[in-house]
């Protein structure tokens, strides 16, 4: 089937919200190549578990979209229209299932040699889209804050490479109640300025949270990371398996179906945190990399004034000696690896903060927990620069400001 | 999701000019190298004076290693070896590029076609083009014992020859999984604990099925290496990852056999998947050790020492920090410039030392490279042969 064939019944297995908007916008959704509406739809049909900030580009993207002359709209679209397409392809069903259309689709443009093509048209796409989108202003600058190291006594590796320069590299800063200052600072904010989904605190160990502050914890889903892994084992150990297979399966699992169940769950938030397992890398097993990942998708799906992230040891990838010899079957933690899992990490929730509008007045904090160590990094700051007086975690918040 | 970033390289030929230079200029500060296009005549020292090559053993790193953490200043620490080592002897190419597919077996394949494969990475499939070691064995009429490939995983098990017609069964190399052998001589002791470590690979997701062994393995370990199970049990159990497992197993076979086509396929890097940054450190390090341990092993092999021709290079880099589509070192999955482009050492018999080329070349160009040096013929592959190191 082609999108000019579509039409408004085809939405019915869509949940309210999404079938709604698709509705509403199909004679929209019909004027648009077969290369292009298939991504419209992976991001309509999640419309109900959606964050705000998410909706709101969302709408604002089909409004751009209907807005151009069915002249624009063609040369907009040119570049999608003119690509290879499949039989096969064309023969899917993507009005239910655009996500894994989209799968095949990725897989067709790399064998066919389109994926540059596909690359570039995309890019020019969301360049011209966002440079036509008004924000409104931002309550207050953004702020990211990530402490690291926990369970280090002593590092040799240079931290914060990176991040240093971009900022103030302080290495006299005094350790004490510093954990309890940040969060007071997240919780201030979210009071300050409160947004649903603005303020988040994300934690490789117990949950730390506050009124307003949504929060995600490692811990706090081990029986759910324990379902899950449960799960993926079986299919991989079952006889048919295939990589495609366990993908769909993943893509297809409910919140509920992991036991995320009770009267008062958030049903966006579940759905985020299942899609960090679900969707993610080795979040499954690797503290550090969930909560790497979780500050990211938080940052590119919620938009947030506020991420407050924590790694804490992940557990030890056993050596092959180890398991050969079966020795060290206890689930040990490795400290050392996960200080510069989380060095790294820290680096790419800075790049991902600032990514998002405002970047330019956005302000960001990393701490080697318990240690003297920190980059602080504002607008105010000069970048590549150290300060070596003695200094507490609350007058270092205060040089952000 | 507003994809602007401050200060990042706008195109794909911008970025792949600075990941150029910042190699380029680093190794000579490192090796005190001299670039191939500032000689006079550009390639003063061809084959003439020069041992004729006989042997070539090849080293690809499934899960590309980034300039970030190899050659790049932030990098250096991890590859110790390669720089003090082998960078001084070797022809350093700083830009290979890889216009395929991004994904490991496919690549691998492609690397060893000289030919842009395109089906599924996943698919237990021959490569659709001959792969080298059938034109060499072909044209230079060499028996099954002469080529080998020493591969990462059970999906790799078919890369060792086509399905050309002309070439295919009877004329390729003999492919050696060095965990399916492990998987056979463990058969029955204890299997689920050794999940983890026989992971058939990281790209698919986190676990993977437990690579499957039987009998015609443990005869190769008898009869190839002379060894026996336990042995070889017991020295894989003094080694640390799966990537030391492969290079025992090469050196065995360098030993006994004494190949004259040898491929190695290391994977521990390939763990970034797993998102955990220290461990594709770990794996870098130790792919750094390794490589210099087989350039070792070359120069002290009656039968290799002085007649072969080492090639070591990455089957493609990793997604760049800067790519908002991608999680940075953890995958390959953009497409930018960054996971396509990585650099090849050419090292030994017939390879001028200290010398770096910053012209772009192709992955596929190093088939038709093998084939000048050893003297056959590739009719098929893509690419071109190097005339820097021939
Ligand atoms: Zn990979």
């Amino acid at each position: 089937m082609l999108p000019a064939q579509l039409t408004a019944g085809q939405f019915h297995a869509y949940p309210p919200k999404a079938r709604q908007l698709a509705v509403d916008n199909v004679a929209l959704l019909q004027s648009l190549p077969l290369g292009f509406v298939p991504f419209l739809l992976k991001e309509i049909i999640l419309y109900d578990w959606k964050f705000p900030a998410e909706q709101w580009e969302l709408n604002k993207q089909l409004a751009y979209l209907a807005g151009l002359s069915d002249e624009q709209r063609q040369a907009e679209m040119a570049r999608f229209a003119k690509l290879r397409l499949s039989p096969r392809l064309e023969a899917f069903d993507w009005v239910n299932s655009p996500g894994q259309f989209l799968e095949m689709l990725s897989a067709h443009l790399w064998a066919t040699h389109q994926t540059d093509e596909f690359r570039a048209a995309s890019e020019k796409y969301v360049h011209k889209f966002y440079a036509s989108l008004e924000r409104p202003k931002l309550p207050a600058p953004r702020l990211g804050i990530v402490a690291l190291g926990r369970g280090v006594a002593e590092s040799r590796y240079l931290l914060f490479r990176k991040l240093r320069r971009n900022g103030v590299y302080f290495n006299n800063v005094n350790a004490l109640n510093g954990l309890e200052t940040l969060l007071e600072t997240v919780k201030a904010r979210a009071a300050k300025y409160p947004e649903p989904y603005g303020h988040w605190s994300i934690q490789g160990g117990a949950k730390m949270t506050a009124p307003g502050v949504t929060c995600v914890s490692y811990e706090e889903m081990t029986p759910v990371r324990r379902t899950l892994t449960e799960k993926m084992r079986a299919a991989y150990e079952s006889p048919n398996f295939n990589p495609e297979i366990l993908r769909t399966m993943l893509a297809r699992m409910e919140p509920q179906s992991l036991g995320m169940t009770g009267p008062d769950r958030d049903g966006t938030l579940d759905r985020f945190q299942l899609s960090l397992l679900t969707e993610g890398s080795g979040t499954q097993i690797y503290s550090t990399t969930f909560v790497q990942w979780a500050a990211r998708e938080a940052l590119r799906r919620a938009q947030p004034l506020t991420v407050f992230a924590r790694y804490t040891p992940r557990q030890k990838e056993r050596p092959m000696n180890e398991l050969l010899s079966g020795t060290g079957r206890t689930a040990a933690t490795d400290p050392e690896g996960s200080l510069i899992d989380g060095d790294m990490g820290a680096y790419y929730t800075w790049l991902n903060q600032q990514r998002l509008p405002g970047a330019d007045e956005s302000r960001f904090l990393v701490w080697f927990e318990g240690h003297s160590e920190a980059v602080a990094i504002a607008p105010k700051l000069k970048s590549n620069t150290s300060d070596t007086r003695a200094i507490h975690m609350a007058e270092l918040l205060e040089t952000l400001a | 999701m507003p994809r602007r970033f401050r200060g990042e390289p706008s195109t794909a030929r911008e970025v792949a000019h600075a990941i150029s230079r910042s190699r380029r200029e680093f190794l000579r500060q490192a090796t005190g190298a001299v670039a191939a296009g500032t000689l006079l005549h550009p390639y003063p020292l061809s084959a003439l004076a020069l041992p004729r090559v006989r042997k070539a053993v090849v080293v690809t790193f499934g899960g590309g290693a980034r300039d970030d953490e190899t050659f790049a200043p932030d990098g250096q620490e991890n590859i110790p070896h390669m720089l003090a080592e082998l960078a001084p002897r070797s022809t350093f190419f700083t830009q290979v590029i890889n216009r395929g597919i991004l994904g490991h077996y496919v690549a691998t394949a492609s690397l060893a076609t000289g030919v842009y494969e395109t089906f599924n990475n996943f698919a237990k499939v021959s490569p659709d083009h001959p792969t080298v070691f059938e034109y060499f064995r072909k044209d230079l009429k060499r028996p099954s014992t002469d080529a080998w490939v020493i591969a990462p995983s059970n999906g790799f098990n078919r890369i060792g020859e086509s399905a050309y017609r002309g070439y295919g069964p009877g004329f390729g190399a003999g492919v050696i999984l060095p965990k399916r052998l492990l998987a056979a001589a463990l058969a029955g002791g204890g299997e689920a604990d050794f999940n983890h470590l026989l992971r058939d690979n990281y790209e698919s997701s986190s676990f993977s099925p437990v690579v499957g062994g039987n009998d015609i393995e443990l005869k190769t370990l008898s009869d190839i290496f002379q060894l026996s199970v336990a042995d070889f049990v017991a020295h894989a159990k003094s080694l640390a990852s799966p990537d030391e497992l492969s290079v025992y197993i090469a050196r065995q076979l360098m030993h006994r056999l004494a190949p004259s086509l040898l491929w190695i396929t290391l994977h521990d890097i390939d763990v970034a998947h797993s998102g955990a940054f220290s461990l594709y450190l770990d794996g870098i390090r130790r792919s750094d050790r390794l490589c210099a341990e087989i350039w070792r092993t070359i120069q002290s092999e009656p039968e290799y020492a002085g007649k072969t021709t080492m090639f070591i290079l990455p089957d493609f880099g990793r997604d760049s920090d800067t790519s908002a589509g991608g999680n940075g070192f953890q995958h390959h999955r953009t497409g930018d410039a960054t996971s396509r482009t990585t650099w090849m050492m050419a090292l030994g018999a017939g390879i001028r030392e200290n010398t770096i080329v910053d012209r772009p070349i192709e992955s596929t160009d190093l088939v038709p490279t093998l084939g000048s040096l050893l003297g056959f013929s590739p009719n098929l592959s893509q690419g071109k042969p190097l005339p820097e190191v021939l």
